[in-house]
C-alpha cells in the first residue's frame, strides 16, 4: 500500500477488486443476508465506554510547541467547505482564495487540503485554483489543493441510482479530485445492505477517469441519521468493504454531526481494517468542528487510535468552514504572544 | 517532531503553599507530636515536601480524649441538621480548594494530576455532600427509628487514595454523630493535614475530627485504645487480620476494607474497544494501586490473541512520567517499599513461566517507577494470579465457558470486585449473580460513587462504605442490637 | 401389663443423613434428677469437617433457589413442627425440665419464629437492598447475598434454649440462602436432633442444615479456624473461650456475631438476617446509542 505524494488520497483497489475481497471476507455472494451476517458479527459498541474514552482523549493538554504543530496540521487537514443553496461562483472563488492564502498576514501559514463544493461548482473551484489545483501543482512538484465535490443527491441521497451516478459523473467530468457521496440511509436502516454496498461500488466505478487519475471516494454515513453507534460502526464497515477511500461522518445538514465519539469509532474501524488487510482508509469528521480545541482533540484521537501516520491529508480530513478562522486566531496568538481579534482574519 | 510527543503541560504548583512542618491536629489545633518527626516526600522525585509529626501512645490518648469530650459535650447533642450543615460547609470548601488539594495529592502520592483533579477530589466533595444530607435523615437508614451513633471512631486509611479514603471514613462517621480520630498513611499525610485546615475554616467544633500522623505504631495505638468504640480500616488484608484479632472480644465495632485480586472477565461478544479501555483502566488506573483493581484478566480463549494484541497496542499510548503533567497516564509508585514488592512479584511471575511484556517506556531516574506490565500464559496457581501486587501489573488467564469464568474468578480468598464484559444482558446478570464479590462492574470498571456501597466478600473485609449501607457502619439501632 | 418402650437413638445430622460420630463416641443425656434419657453422638473435629463439606456443597443450590421457594421450604418446617408439637413438648419437659405448660409455650414460640423468618425470605432483599442514584449513566443495584457457610454455636442455657434458641439462631441464617453447621445444646440436644429429623423429611435440601451434638468447647475451635467457613455465630458461646474463637476467626476474616444471652436469646431481628449477608453492588452501563 502506497500513499501518493499529492496528499489527496490513498490508492485503493478498483471496484471489481473490492467486490472480490468482499466475497472473500463474507465467504458468500454479497447479499443483504450475507452482509447482515458479517456486519452483525462485528462486536458491538458500548456507548458509555466509547463516550468516556472520547472524553478522556479530550482532556489531553496540547500546549506550546505541540500546539503550534497541531494548529498548522489542522489547517493542512481541512476540507474548506461551502455547501449552501445560495452558493455562487463568486462565493466559491472567495473560498478558494481563502484556501490558498488562509492568513495574508503570515506567509508561513500552510494551505488547506481541499475545498469542498457542490458538483456544479467544481469547475469554478478548479478554475479559481489555477496552478494551485492539486493535479497541476503535483505536475510542478508541489502540493496543491484538491477539489472535492459532494454528489449522489447530497445531502439526502433520495434519488434514483441513475440520477446519483449522473451526479457523480458530472463532477468527475468537471475535474473533481474527490467525490463525497452520501449513503442511502433509508436503505441502511431498512436492512437493504446490499443496495448500500452496490451503490457505493457503482459510485466508485463512476469515479474512474480514463486518464487513470481516479477521483477518490469519501463515503458520508450521515451518522446523525443512523443515530446509534452500532449502526455507525456497521455502516463504516459496509462502506470500507464496498471500497470507500474515506469514511466521513456527516453532511453537516442534520442536527448531530461529527461528535468526537463518532470520529473515534470510525477511527477504530479503519485501524481494524488496516490490521485485517494492511490497507489504510481515511476518516473525515465533518460538521460541528468549529474551534481549534475541537480540532486538536480530533488530532489527539487520530494519533492515539489509528496512529500518528493517519495525521496526513491522505488519511484524515476535517470538513469545516468557520474552523479555519479560529485556528488562524490561535496561530496568531501563538506567533505574537497576544490575543487576536476577528477583524484580523479574513472572511471568505 | 512527533505530534505524540506532547510538549510538557505541567499543572502549576504555585496554587499550593505548604508549611515547612505539620503537627498533629488535636482538639481543633495543630500540636507537636511526641514521636520523631519525619519528612514526607514526592515519590516522583524523592524531594522532601514537609516535616510531619509522629503521634505516640500519649498523643493518640490525647486525640481520643479530645474526640470523647467533643462527642459527649458537643457533637452528640447537636441536631442532625446542624451536623449536616457542617458537612455541607466542608464539601463546599473542598470544592473551592479543589485544585490545591489535587496538586498536593499528586505531589505526595505520585498519582497523575488528571486523576486527582478529575476523580479523587471531585469524589471527596461528592462524599461530603452525600452524607451531609443523611445527617438529619438517619431514621430512614434502615436501622429503625432513632439509631444512635457509636461514639469515638478510630479510622486508619491507606496511601492509594489519601483524601478520598479520608472522605469515605469521615463523612459517614460525622453524619451519624460520631467523632473521629483518623490516622492517614505514613507516606501520604499531606492532604489530611490540609483537610484539617479546611475543618478550621469550616469552624467545626474542636475535637470532632482529630488527625494523628505516624506509622504502624500510631495505627496500633488507635486500634488498641480502650475508649475507641469503632475501628474502620482500609488497607492490606494482613493488617486487617491483625486488627480483627486485636479487637476480638471487645465491643469495638469493626469494618474492614482490605485487599483484592479482581477478575476482569472478557467474553467473546464483548464490546471489544470498550473492554480494552476497561481492562486498561482496571489495572493501570492509579498505577494499579487500587484494592479493587482488575488485576486478573480472564479472557475467553477464542479471543485471547486478539485481546492481547489490542491491549498491547493500547498500552503503547500510555504516557508514564511527571505526575503533575496533565497528559500523564501512569504516575509514580508510591514508595520504595511498594516498588520492591512489585518487582519481587513480577520476578516471581517470570520464574513461574509466564511471559512478561511492557511497552517501550523510559523511566525517570529519580523517584519510584514501574512500567505498565502484562503477563500472558499465567496459570491459576501462579503467585501473580493469587497475590495482590498493588501495581501496574496485569495477569492474563483464559477460560472457555461462563461457568469456568465464574469458577476462576471466585478461586481466590479475596472477593472485593469483578468486571464483566459482554453484550449479552442475561448472561451478564447471571455471571454477576455467580461472582463472590462486593462490587461487580459490567461493561465498565473502577467507578465510584458516594451513593453506591463498596466493600468485599471473604478476606476482602466486611462492612460497606458508601450509600445507605455505609451508615450502618457507624450506627446502632436504638433497640440495642449489636 | 405395660408395653416396653422403644428408645430412640440420637445421631448427628450431616448432609441429609444421620451418621454416628466417626469417632464412635457418645455421651449420656440425662434429664431432671439425673435420669438417663439417651446417648447422643459426641461429634469430633472430623464430623465438623464433614459437616462443613456438606454445607459447602449445598450452598449453590440453596442460595440459588428463588427467594419464594426458600420461604416456602422454611414455612413447611413450621407446618411439620406443628404436627409434632407433642414430641417437642415431651422432649423439653424431659431435657430442660420444663413444666408442660411452659414447654408448650416454648414450642409455640419456636414454630412462630420459623413462620416469621420464613416470611422474610422474599422480603429482606427489598428492605436491605436498593437502587443507587449514582452520578452517571449507570444502572446500579445493591442486593444482599448470603455470606456462605455459617457455623453456629447454638444457645446452651436458658428456658427453651434447646429449641427456640436453636431455631432463632439457625432460621435467620437460612433465610438469605446460607448453609449452616450448628452445634446444638450440649446439655439438651434432643430437640435439635428431633428438629433435624423434621428437616430431613421437609423440603430442605440435604446439607443446608447440619447438626452436631457433643462438646461445643471441643468443636467450636475447629469451626472458628476452618478456612471454608465464612461466618461464625457465637450466640451460645458465652461460656466458652469465645474471645479466642473470635481471634481464630480473624485468620480468614470470618464474620462474627458475639455471644448473646438473656431470656429468649437470640432475639429474632432483621439484623440477624443481615449479619450473614454480603451486599453486592452491580453497575451496568446505560446507553441509548
Amino acid at each position: 500500500m502506497t500513499v501518493d505524494g499529492s496528499g489527496t488520497g490513498v490508492a485503493r483497489p478498483g471496484a471489481s477488486v473490492v467486490a472480490g475481497r468482499a466475497l472473500e471476507l463474507l465467504d458468500a455472494p454479497v447479499t443483504d443476508a450475507t452482509l447482515r451476517r458479517y456486519l452483525e458479527g462485528i462486536p458491538g459498541v458500548d456507548a458509555v465506554g466509547l463516550e468516556q474514552r472520547a472524553a478522556g482523549l479530550a482532556t489531553r493538554s496540547i500546549k506550546t510547541t505541540s500546539k503550534r504543530l497541531a494548529l498548522d496540521r489542522v489547517i493542512e487537514l481541512i476540507d474548506l467547505t461551502t455547501l449552501e443553496g445560495a452558493d455562487t461562483p463568486g462565493k466559491v472563488r472567495s473560498l478558494v482564495a481563502k484556501a490558498i492564502t488562509p492568513d495574508p498576514s503570515d506567509p508561513t501559514c500552510p494551505r488547506v487540503a481541499a475545498v469542498c463544493v457542490y458538483g456544479d461548482l467544481a469547475a469554478v473551484a478548479i478554475d479559481a485554483l489555477g496552478p494551485f489545483h492539486a493535479p497541476r501543482a503535483r505536475a510542478a512538484g508541489a502540493t496543491g489543493i484538491a477539489v472535492a465535490a459532494v454528489a449522489t443527491a447530497f445531502p439526502s441521497g433520495r434519488a434514483s441510482l441513475a440520477v446519483k451516478l449522473a451526479d457523480v459523473a458530472d463532477a468527475v467530468a468537471a475535474g473533481a479530485d474527490e467525490i463525497d457521496m452520501v449513503i442511502d440511509r433509508g436503505a441502511f436502516l431498512s436492512g437493504r445492505y446490499e443496495q448500500v454496498f452496490e451503490e457505493i461500488r457503482a459510485v466508485k466505478e463512476a469515479c474512474r477517469r480514463p486518464d487513470g487519475e481516479d477521483a477518490h471516494l469519501k463515503v458520508i454515513l450521515e451518522v446523525g441519521e443512523l443515530v446509534t453507534y452500532d449502526n455507525a460502526r456497521r455502516a463504516s464497515w459496509l462502506a470500507v468493504l464496498a471500497g470507500a477511500d474515506f469514511i466521513k461522518t456527516s453532511t453537516g445538514k442534520v442536527a448531530s454531526n461529527a461528535t468526537l465519539p463518532m470520529t473515534l469509532l470510525m477511527l477504530e474501524v479503519v485501524r481494524d481494517w488496516h490490521r485485517l488487510t494492511g490497507e489504510k482508509v481515511g476518516v473525515k469528521p465533518a460538521g460541528g468542528i468549529r474551534t481549534s480545541k475541537d480540532a486538536i482533540r480530533n488530532l489527539v484521537t487520530v494519533a492515539e487510535t489509528a496512529g500518528e501516520e493517519w495525521l496526513q491529508p491522505a488519511l484524515f480530513r476535517i470538513g469545516a468552514s468557520s474552523l479555519l478562522n479560529d485556528v488562524l486566531l490561535q496561530r496568531q496568538k501563538a506567533r505574537t504572544g497576544h490575543y487576536s481579534g476577528a477583524d484580523y482574519v479574513t472572511i471568505d | 517532531m512527533s505530534f505524540l510527543d506532547y510538549a510538557p503541560a505541567p499543572e502549576s504548583r504555585a496554587i499550593l503553599s505548604l508549611r515547612p512542618s505539620y503537627g498533629l491536629f488535636v482538639d481543633g489545633e495543630f500540636v507537636d507530636g511526641n514521636g520523631p518527626a519525619f519528612t514526607t516526600i514526592s515519590p516522583a522525585t524523592e524531594e522532601g515536601l514537609a516535616e510531619i509529626a509522629t503521634a505516640d501512645d500519649a498523643d493518640v490518648d490525647r486525640a481520643v480524649a479530645a474526640a470523647r469530650k467533643a462527642y459527649d459535650r458537643v457533637w452528640s447533642k447537636l441536631s442532625g441538621s446542624d451536623r449536616g450543615k457542617y458537612l455541607f460547609r466542608i464539601a463546599r470548601l473542598v470544592q473551592e480548594r479543589a485544585r490545591e488539594l489535587a496538586v498536593a495529592e499528586t505531589l505526595n502520592n505520585g498519582k497523575p494530576i488528571k486523576e486527582s483533579r478529575d476523580v479523587d477530589i471531585p469524589l471527596v466533595a461528592a462524599w461530603f455532600f452525600y452524607y451531609a444530607g443523611w445527617a438529619d435523615k438517619l431514621d430512614h437508614a434502615g436501622l429503625g427509628a432513632d439509631p444512635r451513633p457509636l461514639g469515638v471512631a478510630g479510622q486508619i486509611i491507606p496511601w492509594n487514595f489519601p483524601l478520598l479514603m479520608l472522605a469515605w471514613k469521615i463523612a459517614p462517621a460525622l453524619a451519624s454523630g460520631n467523632t473521629v480520630v483518623l490516622k492517614p498513611a505514613e507516606t501520604t499525610p499531606l492532604t489530611a493535614l490540609l483537610f484539617a485546615e479546611i475543618l478550621q475554616q469550616a469552624d467545626l467544633p474542636p475535637g470532632v475530627v482529630n488527625i494523628v500522623t505516624g506509622a504502624g505504631a500510631t495505627g496500633r495505638a488507635v486500634v488498641r485504645h480502650p475508649d475507641v468504640d469503632k475501628i474502620a480500616f482500609t488497607g492490606s488484608t494482613a493488617v486487617g487480620r491483625e486488627i480483627a484479632r486485636a479487637t476480638a472480644g471487645t465491643r469495638k465495632r469493626l469494618t474492614l476494607e482490605l485487599g483484592g485480586k479482581a477478575a476482569n472477565i472478557v467474553f467473546d461478544d464483548a464490546p471489544i474497544d470498550q473492554a480494552i479501555e476497561g481492562v486498561v483502566n482496571g489495572i493501570f488506573y492509579n498505577q494499579g494501586h487500587v484494592c479493587c483493581a482488575g488485576s486478573r484478566l480472564l479472557v475467553q480463549e477464542n479471543v485471547h490473541d486478539d485481546v492481547v494484541e489490542r491491549l498491547k497496542q493500547r498500552l503503547t499510548t500510555l504516557r508514564l512520567g511527571d505526575p503533575l503533567d496533565k497528559n500523564t497516564d501512569i504516575g509514580a509508585v508510591n514508595s520504595a517499599a511498594q516498588l520492591e514488592r512489585i518487582r519481587e512479584l513480577t520476578a516471581a511471575g517470570e520464574e513461574e513461566g509466564a511471559t512478561r511484556w511492557s511497552p517501550p517506556c523510559v523511566l525517570p531516574e529519580a523517584g519510584f517507577w514501574f512500567a505498565p506490565t502484562i503477563f500472558t500464559g499465567v496459570q491459576t496457581s501462579s503467585r501473580i494470579a493469587r497475590e495482590e501486587i498493588f501495581g501496574p501489573v496485569l495477569s492474563i488467564l483464559t477460560f472457555r465457558t461462563p461457568q469456568e469464568a465464574i469458577a476462576k474468578a471466585n478461586n481466590t480468598p479475596y472477593g472485593l470486585s469483578a468486571g464483566i464484559w459482554s453484550d449479552k444482558g442475561s448472561r451478564v446478570l447471571a455471571v454477576a449473580d455467580g461472582l463472590r464479590a462486593g462490587v461487580v462492574w459490567t461493561n465498565t470498571f473502577n467507578r465510584f460513587d458516594p451513593a453506591s456501597p463498596f466493600g468485599g466478600y471473604k478476606e476482602s473485609g466486611y462492612g460497606r462504605e458508601g450509600g445507605k449501607q455505609g451508615l450502618a457502619a457507624y450506627l446502632a439501632p436504638s433497640g440495642g442490637i449489636r | 401389663m405395660t408395653r416396653l418402650a422403644v428408645p430412640k437413638t440420637y445421631k448427628l445430622y450431616i448432609g441429609g443423613r444421620f451418621p454416628r460420630s466417626e469417632s464412635g463416641r457418645t455421651y449420656e443425656i440425662t434429664g431432671a434428677g439425673g435420669v438417663f434419657l439417651a446417648n447422643a453422638a459426641q461429634a469430633s473435629r472430623k464430623d465438623a469437617r464433614d459437616a462443613v463439606v456438606a454445607a459447602r456443597s449445598a450452598l449453590t443450590g440453596w442460595s440459588g433457589a428463588t427467594a419464594y421457594n426458600r420461604g416456602q421450604v422454611l414455612y413447611r418446617i413450621a407446618e411439620l413442627l406443628e404436627g409434632r408439637r407433642a414430641q417437642f413438648v415431651d422432649e423439653l419437659v424431659h431435657t430442660e425440665g420444663l413444666a408442660e405448660r411452659r414447654a408448650v409455650g416454648v414450642v409455640d414460640t419456636a414454630i412462630d419464629r420459623w413462620v416469621w423468618f420464613a416470611g422474610w425470605a422474599d422480603k429482606f432483599a427489598q428492605v436491605l437492598g436498593n437502587g443507587n442514584p449514582v452520578a452517571g449513566p449507570y444502572f446500579n443495584l445493591s442486593v444482599p447475598e448470603p455470606t456462605g457457610v455459617v457455623a453456629i454455636i447454638a444457645p446452651q442455657a436458658g428456658e427453651g434454649h434447646s429449641l427456640t434458641g436453636f431455631v432463632s439462631a439457625v432460621a435467620p441464617a437460612l433465610v438469605s440462602g446460607n448453609t449452616v453447621v450448628v452445634v446444638a445444646s450440649r446439655s439438651a440436644p434432643l430437640p435439635a436432633i428431633s428438629l433435624s429429623e423434621v428437616l430431613a423429611t421437609s423440603d430442605v435440601p440435604p446439607g443446608v442444615v447440619n447438626v452436631l451434638t457433643g462438646s461445643p468447647a471441643e468443636i467450636a475451635p475447629w469451626l472458628a479456624s476452618h478456612a471454608d467457613v465464612n461466618a461464625i455465630d457465637l450466640v451460645g458461646a458465652g461460656d466458652l473461650d469465645w474471645v479466642q474463637l473470635q481471634v481464630d476467626a480473624a485468620e480468614t476474616l470470618k464474620r462474627v456475631l458475639q455471644p448473646e444471652d438473656g431470656p429468649g436469646a437470640p432475639v429474632p431481628t432483621l439484623a440477624r438476617i443481615s449479619a450473614f449477608t454480603e451486599t453486592k453492588t452491580v453497575w451496568h452501563t446505560k446507553g441509548l446509542l
